[in-house]
């Protein structure tokens, strides 16, 4: 039994002006203790909206279907009843944009403490002993507790952020785009706080972003999300080298790298609509290796080595044969 | 790759010693207790040039100046001290009225695609205004011949398509395009890019650049990119210029600044930059908390306190951009230990 | 070019802009469209609106002319009633509201050109101007309004155009310094920077940026001014600073006050005049409101909700629709 398992994953969102939009279609993958995932893709892909689905923080234009299980037990099955259960005591997130959103009226401490209390998981005296380990936890002086958050620096309220969200002793994290508006350094400093957390608490982390080379450095797989779903997963080694996905392979291609010295490339095209239904491979406009059954059958997300599944009809092809 | 042109002619833009600082207000409070009056010391002594044809970036954390050096050498702020000459003019001191006529030299594509087109403008309109401010176009067609050239030239093509949009109907790459375009149709000779791509999805951000890439070539223009991302700098630009602080601290071609580093700032930037391959991960040198503010600057040399090679006399001697011994010529670093 | 026709994507259909466009052209006409609020309020206006162009020639009665008994009761030719002079009710309640909403509308105009004015130089230009203009607004915003009314109309005398000025000089302060906030505010967009590192001239910015970006704004001023213009006029009027020669609403109510219309329970001379003001003033409301609201559409607090997203029960395999 996995400590988090995410079974087709289905999120729709109702339109302000009739129909939907199928944000999230049939996401699945499993999470163990101490291991830290990628879910990588650009805007528009479902990233955000899938973890906030394993939160349960969807409004209420939000259908849902599937299953989040962690440790076993269903999270969503009773939709906010029961997302209520799991929310911030076992599983918790840092928001895009955390470190901007904290309450400027309140010192970091009373933050941490409050949603320490609000769980019921300790008070007074021994709530702020633990609020000092877990700023110290994250790289912060405990007695900063005691300033406000526009005295900190960015790098320093995103940490606060991750206190914050480890305050009730999650055992899963969610961080969406942690690092994207910090500058490289603090970057560094961040990933490498997220990666000892995990190692030290045996934290699984999900790692949302559209950095590539950032889930390269932190994470030991990887889920590639496009319109919705996940195209290809795998090791960071695997995807890199082997990519089964020509939008992982492009991905990468367009991405700039010190050491690399091809060619950066674009990819031409956008996103699909998401809110009509899609006929075919959703990347097929946009792929330079389609050929006739893309157009006409969606391909499913399947194992193709160990440890590695890729959603293109590519892979069912014979090797060496001609499309 | 250098496409300069180095016609002997002065560069197109020379940017000698320019300091920039904003001063602090100290309040009433802060004049009766007679504080010493402070200043945010954003520039501090810059110096570059550029030639047309050229793509020089400006790369740094923030607080570093960078955005504000750019700024100030295309006199859209006021400079405090130094020179800044277009092609050899003065333009340091020259007033916002004199400047008018060579602001169509000198043209800006900012970083955020959402908020540098006006909505209520068709993309016709937004390129048409700057023929119209400077009284470029002869007639009405000769005036759309423009528009629909500036779209080409920025690869939104078949131009019909994109004139009589709104931006709200375009992509963030799509719009970064007319705003290319729209700088483009008064033939600038200066094109300053303040992180073009950084608000665009990944799988766009390359066209661009490539795209700016090829403008600066077929146009001999001169392009100063500022950007926070040394992939993206190392893979489209000529030379490189690393800022710390308010000053440069390195200066060189691209793929020298990248591949053979001197200054330990730059050194420890690149080595915490991720990689795309795993397997390559280098061991980053992770420096200890984070940029001071540009109030309060170190003596002596302005990284001491967070460098990793710091010796005694980087305490109190402040280093010059000079040569490096072993390097290529035109690869400078400020660092009293090289 | 040697560009492939494909590597640009194309453009998304006109008027379409997907799902999150908000900020497109005709958003805010859309928006007053769909609101009910907005349709009641200008249904309201534009009645009384359109009873007040026509009035000379709907009004049954003269308004001038004495057709029976003082305070004579509603009856069926007279179905409001007569005044205090004999006078047809209804008439002059149509001829009331002519002058009544000219004066408001008037009033208005002059407050939103003096306010707005003041706003967008204070605003656009900041420094001098914006210390020099903003003292004076704060000078005028603090003199009470009634005593300040009161002395210049005893000063100037009585007059329905003396009228409009006092009333706008009551209320241009307020426009003033809501269009100088969103001046500044728009002064500091990119494409505004954008327009003037191009060397725009301030003219041209303002006329073709600031302009149709603060529109929507000082239209919804404007109505909400308008409403504030006519109550004033009432009580204006009322107080007897108005121009007793002239019919207005606000002089049938005083009339019908000082002639002992209460003692004499002779309602209908003075509650159907305010009825008249009274929801032309909630018809103003009621649009202004909802245009402000269709400014900020992050006023709609759709987040406080609590949430309740809908679970599907699980079906294996991609389902595409439910």
């Amino acid at each position: 039994m996995s400590l988090l398992e995410v079974r087709d994953l289905n999120v729709w969102f109702d339109l302000p002006r009739g129909g939907r939009l199928h944000a999230v279609q049939g996401v699945g993958f499993t999470l163990e203790p101490g291991h830290r995932m990628g879910l990588v893709g650009e805007s528009g892909c479902g990233k955000t909206t899938t973890v906030l689905a394993l939160m349960g923080l969807l409004p209420p234009s939000a259908l849902v279907s599937g299953e989040v299980l962690i440790d076993g037990r269903s999270v969503l099955v009773d939709g906010e009843q029961s997302a209520q259960l799991y929310r911030w005591k076992d599983i918790a997130m840092v928001f895009q944009g955390a470190m901007n959103a904290l309450n400027p009226v309140k010192t970091v401490e009373a933050q941490i403490l409050e949603p320490m209390a609000f769980h019921g998981i300790a008070e007074g005296a021994e709530a702020k002993r633990t609020a000092g380990e877990l700023l110290e936890l994250v790289g912060i002086p405990a007695d900063a507790g005691s300033r406000y958050p526009h005295e900190f620096s960015g790098g320093m309220r995103q940490r606060a952020a991750l206190a914050m969200a480890l305050s009730c002793g999650p055992k899963v994290l969610l961080a969406d785009e942690p690092t994207t508006a910090l500058d490289v350094m603090v970057q560094a400093q961040i990933l490498e706080l997220l990666q000892r957390l995990t190692e030290e608490l045996g934290l699984a982390l999900v790692l949302v972003t559209h950095d590539l080379p950032v889930v390269a450095q932190v994470c030991e797989q990887a889920a590639v999300m496009y319109a919705g779903e996940i195209v290809e997963t795998g090791s960071m080694d695997a995807i890199f080298h082997a990519p089964r996905h020509p939008y992982t392979r492009l991905l990468f291609a367009a991405t700039p790298d010190l050491d690399g010295e091809e060619e950066v490339v674009s990819i031409p095209g956008a996103p699909p609509r998401l809110d009509h239904a899609i006929v075919g491979c959703p990347f097929r406009p946009r792929c330079d290796r389609a050929f006739g059954r893309c157009a006409e059958e969606r391909p499913v997300l399947r194992a193709i080595d160990a440890g590695q599944s890729a959603a293109c009809h590519l892979n069912d092809e014979p090797v060496g044969a001609e499309p | 790759m250098n496409h300069a042109i180095t016609d002997g002619g002065p560069p197109l833009l020379e940017v000698e010693d320019l300091v920039v600082r904003y001063p602090v207000r100290r309040g009433l409070m802060g004049s009766l207790t007679r504080q010493p009056r402070r200043a945010v010391r954003a520039v501090e002594g810059v110096s570059f040039s550029l030639r047309r044809g050229e793509m020089l970036a400006l790369v740094g954390e923030s607080g570093c100046g960078k955005t504000t050096t750019a700024l100030a050498a295309i006199r859209m702020l006021d400079p405090g001290s130094g020179s800044i000459r277009l092609e050899g003019q003065e333009i340091t001191r020259l007033s916002q009225r004199a400047l008018r006529p060579l602001r169509r030299r000198m043209q800006m594509i900012y970083q955020d695609p959402y908020e540098s087109l006006d909505p209520r403008f068709r993309v016709r309109t937004a390129i048409e205004e700057p023929i119209a401010i400077h009284g470029v176009a002869s007639s009405r067609t000769d005036r759309d011949r423009r528009v629909m050239e500036a779209l080409a030239r920025a690869d939104l093509t078949p131009p019909e398509l994109y004139a009589d949009r709104y931006p709200h109907e375009l992509s963030g790459g799509q719009r970064q395009r007319v705003a290319i375009a729209a700088s483009l149709v008064l033939n600038p000779e200066l094109l300053l890019a303040d992180e073009p791509v950084s608000m665009l999805d990944v799988s766009v951000r390359a066209g661009l650049l490539t795209l700016l890439d090829r403008l600066r070539r077929t146009e001999s223009m001169g392009v100063l990119m500022i950007t926070h991302d040394l992939s993206t700098a190392a893979h489209f630009a000529d030379r490189i210029a690393v800022m710390y602080l308010g000053r440069i601290v390195e200066h060189g071609p691209a793929r020298e600044v990248v591949h053979d580093p001197k200054h330990p700032y730059t050194r420890a930037l690149l080595s915490v930059v991720p990689k795309r391959d795993p397997r390559r991960s280098t061991t980053p040198q992770i420096l200890r908390g984070e940029t001071p503010d540009p109030i309060d600057i170190p003596p002596g040399c302005r990284f001491h306190p967070r460098c990793p090679i710091a010796e005694a006399r980087c305490r109190t001697i402040d280093p010059e951009l000079r040569g490096v011994a072993g390097a290529a010529t035109g690869h400078d670093a400020a660092c009293l230990l090289l | 070019m040697g560009v492939r026709a494909d590597l640009v994507e194309e453009p998304l259909p006109p008027g379409d802009g997907g799902p999150g466009a908000e900020q497109h052209r005709n958003w805010l006409w859309q928006a007053v469209r769909e609101s009910t609020q907005a349709k009641v309020g200008l249904g309201v206006l534009l009645f009384f609106i359109v009873i007040a162009i026509l009035a000379p020639w709907i009004a049954p009665y003269d308004a001038r002319t004495s057709v029976g008994p003082p305070f004579g009761p509603p009856s069926l030719q007279h179905p409001l009633g007569l005044d205090d002079g004999g006078i047809d009710m209804l008439s002059l309640l149509m001829h009331g509201g002519r002058s009544s909403i000219i004066v408001g509308f008037a009033a208005t105009f002059v407050a939103m050109v003096i306010g707005g004015g003041i706003g967008i130089i204070a605003g656009y230009f900041g420094g001098w101007p914006d210390l020099g203009l903003m003292r004076v607004t704060d000078y005028f915003l603090v003199i009470p309004d009634l005593p300040f009314a009161i002395v210049v109309a005893a000063v100037w005398g009585p007059g329905l155009v003396h009228l409009v000025f006092v009333i706008a000089l009551l209320l241009w302060t307020t426009t003033a310094r809501i269009i100088r906030a969103q001046v500044k505010s728009v002064r500091e967009r990119t494409y505004v920077k954008r327009a003037r590192s191009l060397g725009a001239s301030d003219l041209r910015i303002i006329v073709r940026h600031v302009l149709p970006q603060i529109g929507p704004l000082l239209i919804a001023n404007t109505v909400l001014t308008a409403a504030i213009a006519i109550f004033d006029e009432t009580a204006l009027a009322f107080l007897g600073l108005g121009d007793p020669s002239a019919i207005t609403w606000g002089n049938i109510i005083e009339f019908g006050f000082l002639r002992t219309a209460i003692s004499a329970g002779a309602w209908w001379a003075i509650v159907p005049a305010g009825l008249c003001v009274a929801f032309v003033i909630m018809g103003c409301y009621w649009l202004g409101q909802s245009i402000e609201d269709a400014l900020n559409p992050r006023l709609k607090v759709a987040y406080l909700s609590p949430r309740q997203f809908r679970v599907q029960a699980l079906v294996t395999g991609r389902q595409d629709q439910p």
